[in-house]
């Protein structure tokens, strides 16, 4: 079985964020950057699982500049057997939507895992457009995924509970947490990585169809009210007549 | 012209997301001065279709085709954007829940539309461009995305904003998705909702705890004042990982994102991956022992006290003040 992980690079979690230039710019400045949790945790490790399980290969493509790579060896090292690169600046989900697609197009696999969403963006387009590029079935916030003679069975996120579904392979899957158990690379998978092949190819012109114009961040940090512990009705009485939410 | 919504029904409802979405689709196409239409796909009863007119939708295309019952993202998309030519739609607009976060983007690409996902805002037109407002980076910060293309879908957060209700009715028509067997490639096996629950996306009020809380015997603390308010019940990561509370209610940066009216953090600490999935509160209540305790950072109101004392007092002033009113 042949399988292919998007990666997307995402500054960490716990990043200060602020932005530049009018506010028309993500500012990088001491932010590290890391492979998007969802894509490294539970799409890239239940790929690999996958392969280890029934055979194949799992093959890794990021969209973006030549800082990646470090993020492309980590996915090397988890398991991967070989990355791609596609060398573009990333900006608009439709723009790499394409990218992944025409690769997939001349590679013919089973199964494409992604994210649901990357933690920057909390976009979730990407599986999606990809799939409908490529006019596949897709299944999105997966968090079981098992195959067997060529269909794959599901378990997916609904409102309120998990619906099971079957779907004929080729598929792409939008995964999400509990997929799979998240995997700390060992040194083995750390200096086999380096001798992983890693193609770097130009992208297609594909169009951009969004484009940010400006950002902002909250207005201004929340004043708490505190409440006196004894005086719990004042809360009630708050929350009735000043946030009108009860 | 014509704004087009795409409406889901469940267990004989319009989800509460998509009334949402209808809302947002009406407002949008007043601004632009068009017609808003609605697409119901699968079988639906025609008076809860015709309600969506109190949101401002004046015909709703209903493909009742019971192999739509259960979402499948590639027929959806084509029954959504064949119902997108037949109304002349230039917008289309989802929920940005679960199937509409799937549907959305794989519609973008058939209507070749620039998309925006989980907006917050109605958008604001110029010209042929529209300016969208989302939230970015887990919510520390919003983005305000340009989409120039002749056609655009938008997805919409739920509980980004409060649709106002009016008198009206919409016209229901019945709409031919013309769908073939070779569309659909999904196989429903079997269904587990938690019966009773209200879904934890569609809450309006939520009651969270964390490891405050000391053990899973103590979450009566949380439930009953839950089950008083109607409200959905959470929990923090921490203490999904010792299985206190079932996973699929923990919220967070790898959980799920939540945005009520009202999140009432029990014993949280208020670490930044737990902010990430409820910072778009309205309004945020925080009950912990400790001033110093980030979450106050980030709340409306505090008590600073011991759950163990101040939730039965909360309960009870609750019930006194239903009470009265
Ligand atoms: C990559 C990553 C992703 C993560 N994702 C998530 C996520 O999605 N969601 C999430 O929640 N966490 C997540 N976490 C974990 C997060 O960092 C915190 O560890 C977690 O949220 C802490 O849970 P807690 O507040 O319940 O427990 P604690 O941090 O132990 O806090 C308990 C709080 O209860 C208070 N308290 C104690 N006794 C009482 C009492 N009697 N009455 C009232 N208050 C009391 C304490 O003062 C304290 O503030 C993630 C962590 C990482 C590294
Ligand atoms: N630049 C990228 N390169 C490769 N894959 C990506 C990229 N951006 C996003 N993805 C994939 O698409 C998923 C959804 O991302 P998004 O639509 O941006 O929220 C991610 O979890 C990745 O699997």
């Amino acid at each position: 079985m042949k399988i292919l992980v998007p990666i997307a690079k995402v500054p960490d979690t716990t990043s200060k964020i602020g932005f530049t230039d009018g506010n028309t710019k993500f500012s990088t400045d001491g932010v590290t950057f890391i492979m998007n949790p969802t894509d490294e945790w539970y799409a890239l490790v239940r790929a690999c699982e996958l392969k280890e399980k029934q055979g194949g290969e799992v093959v890794v493509i990021h969209v973006g500049g030549a800082d990646a790579e470090q993020i492309i060896r980590k996915a090397l090292a988890i398991g991967a057997d070989r990355a791609v690169r596609v060398d573009a600046d990333p900006t608009d989900a439709y723009f790499v939507a394409a990218q992944i697609a025409e690769h997939a197009k001349s590679e013919n696999y089973d199964l494409i895992i992604t994210g649901k969403e990357t933690i920057d963006y909390n976009s979730f387009q990407v599986g999606g457009m990809v799939a409908e590029l490529l006019d596949l079935p897709c299944v999105a916030l997966v968090q079981k995924l098992e195959i067997e003679n060529g269909v794959a069975t599901m378990k997916r996120e609904i409102e309120g509970g998990t619906e099971t579904v079957e779907v004929k392979l080729p598929l792409v899957v939008c995964a999400q947490k509990e997929l799979a158990e998240a995997r700390i690379p060992n040194m083995k998978g750390i200096m086999g990585a380096r001798s992983k092949p890693l193609a770097v190819v130009a992208a297609n012109g594909a169009e951009k169809l969004t484009a940010v114009s400006t950002y902002s961040l909250p207005e201004k940090a929340k004043e708490v009210k505190l409440i006196d512990k004894d005086n719990v009705a004042e809360l009630i009485r708050l929350l009735h007549e000043e946030a009108k939410v009860i | 012209m014509a704004v087009l919504s795409f409406v889901e029904v469940s267990e004989g409802k319009i989800k509460k997301a998509s009334v949402e979405a209808a809302y947002y689709g009406s407002k949008t196409a007043e601004a632009l001065g068009t017609d808003s239409v609605a697409v119901v796909l699968g079988e639906a009863n025609a008076e809860e279709l015709a309600t969506l007119g109190q949101v401002g939708v004046k015909k709703v295309l209903h493909a009742a085709d019971a192999k739509l019952n259960h979402f499948d993202s590639r027929a959806y998309t084509k029954a959504v954007a064949a119902a997108a030519d037949a109304a002349g739609a230039d917008v289309v607009v989802l929920s940005f829940n679960n199937n509409g976060k799937l549907l959305a983007p794989r519609l973008s690409v058939k209507l070749k539309a620039g998309y925006v996902p989980g907006a917050v805002e109605l958008p604001q037109f110029n010209g042929g461009s529209a300016s969208v407002k989302k939230n970015v980076f887990s919510g520390k910060a919003s983005a305000t995305f340009t989409v120039a293309t002749g056609k655009k879908v938008i997805s919409v957060n739920p509980n980004s904003l409060s649709p106002v209700r009016g008198g009206g009715s919409a016209t229901v028509e019945t709409f031919n998705a013309a769908l073939t067997d070779a569309d659909f490639n999904v196989v429903v096996k079997g269904v587990d909702k938690v019966v009773g629950e209200i879904p934890l996306t569609e809450a309006e009020l939520v009651v969270s705890g964390g490891r405050g809380l000391k053990g899973p015997e103590n979450w009566h603390l949380v439930t009953d004042l839950a089950k008083e308010l109607g409200a959905a019940t959470a929990c923090s990561r921490a203490v999904a990982d010792v299985d206190w509370r079932p996973h699929h209610e923990h919220v967070g940066q790898t959980g799920l994102t939540v945005r009520p009216n009202l999140y009432i953090a029990v014993g949280i600490s208020g670490a930044i991956q737990h902010l990430a999935g409820v910072n778009g509160s309205k309004v945020i209540v925080v009950v912990n022992t400790d001033p110093e305790a980030p979450f106050f950072k980030a709340a409306d109101y505090g008590i600073v006290g011991d759950a163990f004392e101040v939730m039965p007092k909360v309960l009870e002033e609750y019930r006194k003040f239903k009470a009265a009113h």
